[in-house]
């Protein structure tokens, strides 16, 4: 069949579902849903950990692999310090750059390392928008209760305490750096609803929530004047043999060298884990995202949480084949666009949580009701012209102009015509896990933004991220420098890897790859 | 998957997708054979090249992949951000290294005269010729020569809004004659406009009075006091 004639039963439903409310899943229906369809039930996916601090719990077999794997850096290496500092912060996206501003701000002597360029990151692709209570019908207490249950109960409550409160002035601080958030009439900050969410209290700059912060940010890093080093990947910590976190050994991705850091305190802030590909699932995630700080924090012998669970974004491009993983924001279902299967019908609430709607057209897809591509790849609907019919001609134009922008680089024009797509590998639940300050299990080693976990439980709310980012980034360089005024470097030494590498020989099959893993593969061999 | 098995009426005929078509593309100089209409970044690992300069969010938002490229038998040489364009035959391209255009460092809060201060920062801004180069360089479709002469004559809202798509990918930079990066004046305006020039929102001042006073700190003890069943039912009831 032509692409515009499956297109067609879409246009020619849209008056009808038009007339129809979907009600949610009640609690019972939606457990039973996510149990049969949402890729964290797939048993065979997953595998228990073999050793170390999380042993014998399950994780997918992708990240299993990654945490029992082998360092790159010989036992035997120089430890002596080309770098001496009061806090390293590793990696360059929302949570890395807001660590570094605040620990800079209270006096301390900062490096910030990161793998790509800084900014090259998860957080300049965020499009939504960050969750923040601030309208009179709203408050800090139902954003906690909204993210609580869109976690399924799981997520700390003294960390999600400590994010919905601090919101507010996060928002106050990102307005003094100058991000120009979206604006009513009277001034006030533009609050928009997002999946999950009870009220609406999204606030946005356009379609480019992330990229606008995420370039302010960058500008203020440089402004400041933050010792920056780019194309510098972590890939092992140091330890002063007593189980706290002395430094970390960076490779220069130009020359391959190891480069050693020693610092007072440590803060990880490298992202999610969207390239591991889990379960051959495309992805949002930028190239670096390999989940590198999770290898590096179990090793030196943090424990990890909730890494068992992660986001599928309902809504993942399929087509054209150019655009498989990238994102569709779900600014357009919170605007009202609908999920339509291949007989033209709606099968969900469009603003159910993440997990209940992805499983529910992975579901329709199992069924039979998916539209397939020829690349063998399966998808339904989202309807986006009903967006401009809804709200007046250009909504799509004035409120998703990136969204536009992406498709029509390949000559689809998503104001006239539906666009297909499949849930995509978004977002990793859990992490290292930390305490109110971003502190982990091991002393002095903090863990900041996607890298940590316990606050979303095991499902994150749409914007809840980028608060997160700013407030544990907050969190954990404030901490990390006044720590540091008050100590003296520790020694430097490996010996927890040596450790970890003794106990790895006992159990076969592990140390097989190299951890971190850096970047996917994508080289193509002949 | 085996085409045949597909049911034919909820499948979109893709010819590319059935029979990969090879097309012939330049990388810096040297042809290849790569499938059409896979991204230039994905040409780039096809032909066996690793990209680590050059490869950031690979959806189109960090500008990371500028890329000059040249269509089959048009003189033309454009820009286009790797990770979001399609190769198709005859395509000539390079990635642009990186440009050592200089960022002036200012502390915001400091600023006294912000308008006036892009002249100190940024001198060279009013020097512009109106080539219009820039324009034609960028790849997010900005007007960026109008950007530069508004950020001159003070329309610092105007140019915050004009650059909100702006990737800093530096296409216009290099291209400057008269040595200016207008992506860089603009994150000065923006900014500006943003710290000095926009409404104080009444509503989140409030509220962060609010949580400092203490307004909800009996909600929190009843909430996380309550047992797990009992904030179950609270949750559940959640509309
Ligand atoms: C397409 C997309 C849209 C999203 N939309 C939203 C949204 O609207 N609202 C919301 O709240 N959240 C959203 N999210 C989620 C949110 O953007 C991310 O969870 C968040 O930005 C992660 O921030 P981070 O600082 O922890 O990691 P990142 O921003 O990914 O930054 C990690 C940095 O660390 C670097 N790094 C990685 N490994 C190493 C290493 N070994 N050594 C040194 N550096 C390293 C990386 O290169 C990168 O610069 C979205 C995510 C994606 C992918
Ligand atoms: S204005 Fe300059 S830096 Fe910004 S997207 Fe256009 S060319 Fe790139
Ligand atoms: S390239 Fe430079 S001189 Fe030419 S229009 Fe742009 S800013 Fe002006
Ligand atoms: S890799 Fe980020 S814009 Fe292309």
């Amino acid at each position: 069949m032509k692409l515009e004639a499956l297109q067609g039963l879409v246009h020619k439903t849209r008056d009808a579902r038009r007339q129809q409310t979907i009600p949610k899943f009640p609690p019972n229906e939606r457990d039973t849903l996510i149990k049969k369809y949402h890729p964290d039930s797939r048993e065979n996916a997953y595998r228990p950990i073999k050793f170390g601090p999380n042993a014998g719990e399950l994780t997918v077999r992708e990240l299993a692999a990654l945490l029992e794997g082998d360092s790159p850096v010989p036992a035997d290496l120089d430890l002596t310090p080309t770098y001496s500092v009061d806090v390293l912060v590793i990696g360059g996206g929302g949570a890395g750059s807001a660590a570094a501003l605040h620990a800079h701000a209270q006096g301390a002597k900062v490096l910030l390392a990161t793998k790509l360029r800084l900014g090259d990151s998860n957080t300049v692709m965020a499009q939504g928008g960050i969750q923040i209570a601030i309208t009179s019908e709203d408050s800090p207490v139902q954003h906690f209760l909204d993210t609580l249950k869109g976690g399924h109960m799981k997520n700390d409550h003294t960390l999600l305490k400590t994010m919905v409160e601090e919101g507010p002035s996060i928002a106050k601080w990102l307005l003094d750096l100058g991000v120009l958030f979206d604006r009513d009439p009277d001034g006030n900050l533009h609050v928009k609803k997002g999946g999950g969410s009870s009220k609406p209290r999204l606030l946005t700059c356009s379609d480019y929530t992330g990229l606008e912060i995420m370039r302010v940010l960058k500008d203020e890093v440089l402004n400041q004047q933050i010792q920056l080093l780019e194309f510098s990947a972590a890939v092992e910590l140091l330890s002063d043999g007593d189980g706290t976190c002395t430094g970390a050994i960076l490779q220069d991705l130009d020359n391959k060298r190891f480069v050693v850091v020693a610092a007072k305190a440590v803060i990880l802030a490298t992202g999610g884990i969207g390239r591991l590909h889990i379960q051959g699932f495309p992805t949002s995630n930028h190239y670096g995202a390999t989940g590198d700080a999770l290898p590096m924090a179990y090793r030196i012998g943090a424990k990890l949480l909730q890494i068992d669970t992660f986001q599928y974004h309902p809504t993942g491009a399929v087509y054209p084949e150019q655009l498989v993983g990238a994102l569709v924001t779900e600014g357009i279902r919170s605007e009202g666009g609908h999920l339509v299967n291949a007989n033209g019908e709606r099968f969900v609430n469009e603003l159910d949580t993440r997990d209940v709607v992805s499983s529910s057209i992975i579901r329709e897809c199992e069924e039979g009701r998916g539209v397939r591509t020829t690349t063998g790849r399966l998808g339904v609907w989202l309807d986006t012209p009903l967006l401009d019919i809804e709200h007046g001609p250009r909504t799509l134009e004035k409120h998703f102009p990136a969204m536009v922008r992406q498709f029509k680089r390949y000559g689809l024009d998503i104001t006239k015509d539906p666009v297909l797509i499949y849930p995509t590998l978004h977002y990793q639940n859990g992490g290292v896990q930390i305490d109110v300050n971003g502190e982990s299990g091991v002393r002095h080693l903090f863990v900041a933004g996607e890298a940590s976990g316990g606050l979303h439980g095991r499902n994150r709310l749409m914007g809840n991220s980028l608060l997160d980012l700013m407030v544990f980034g907050k969190r954990a360089g404030t901490t990390a420098a006044e720590r540091a005024k008050a100590m003296k470097h520790g020694k430097l030494t490996l010996e927890h890897l040596t450790r970890f590498r003794a106990e790895a020989r006992k159990h076969s099959g592990a140390l097989a790859v190299r951890s971190p893993m850096l970047f996917p593969d994508y080289v193509r061999k002949e | 998957m085996d085409v045949k098995e597909f049911d034919k009426n909820v499948a979109i005929d893709q010819d590319e997708a059935l029979r990969p078509k090879m097309v012939t593309v330049e990388i810096a100089g040297k042809k290849h054979e790569v499938p059409e209409g896979i991204t230039v970044i994905k040409a780039l690992w096809y032909t066996g090249q690793e990209v680590i300069r050059g490869a950031g969010c690979l959806g189109g938002y960090c500008g990371a992949c500028a890329t000059y490229y040249r269509t089959k038998d048009d003189p033309k040489v454009r820009t286009c951000l790797a990770c979001s364009t399609a190769v198709e035959d005859g395509m000539s391209f390079t990635m642009v290294p990186p440009f050592p255009a200089r960022k002036a460092t200012y502390q915001l809060s400091e600023l006294k005269d912000p308008k006036q201060d892009l002249f100190n920062l940024y001198p060279e801004t009013p020097l512009c010729r109106n080539c219009n180069a820039c324009t034609e360089a960028c790849p997010q479709g900005i007007d960026v020569r109008d950007g530069v002469w508004r950020a001159v004559f003070g329309d610092f809202k105007a140019v915050s809004e004009m650059f909100m798509d702006c990737v800093m990918c530096g296409l216009c930079v290099p291209v400057c004659i008269a040595d200016i990066a207008p992506n860089l004046v603009a994150v000065y305006a923006s900014r500006v406009q943003g710290a000095f020039f926009t409404e104080k929102p009444n509503r989140l001042h409030e509220r962060i009075e609010e949580i400092r006073q203490g307004k909800y700190d009996q909600e929190w003890d009843k909430i996380l006091t309550m047992n797990e069943q009992q904030i179950k039912d609270v949750c559940a009831a959640i509309k």
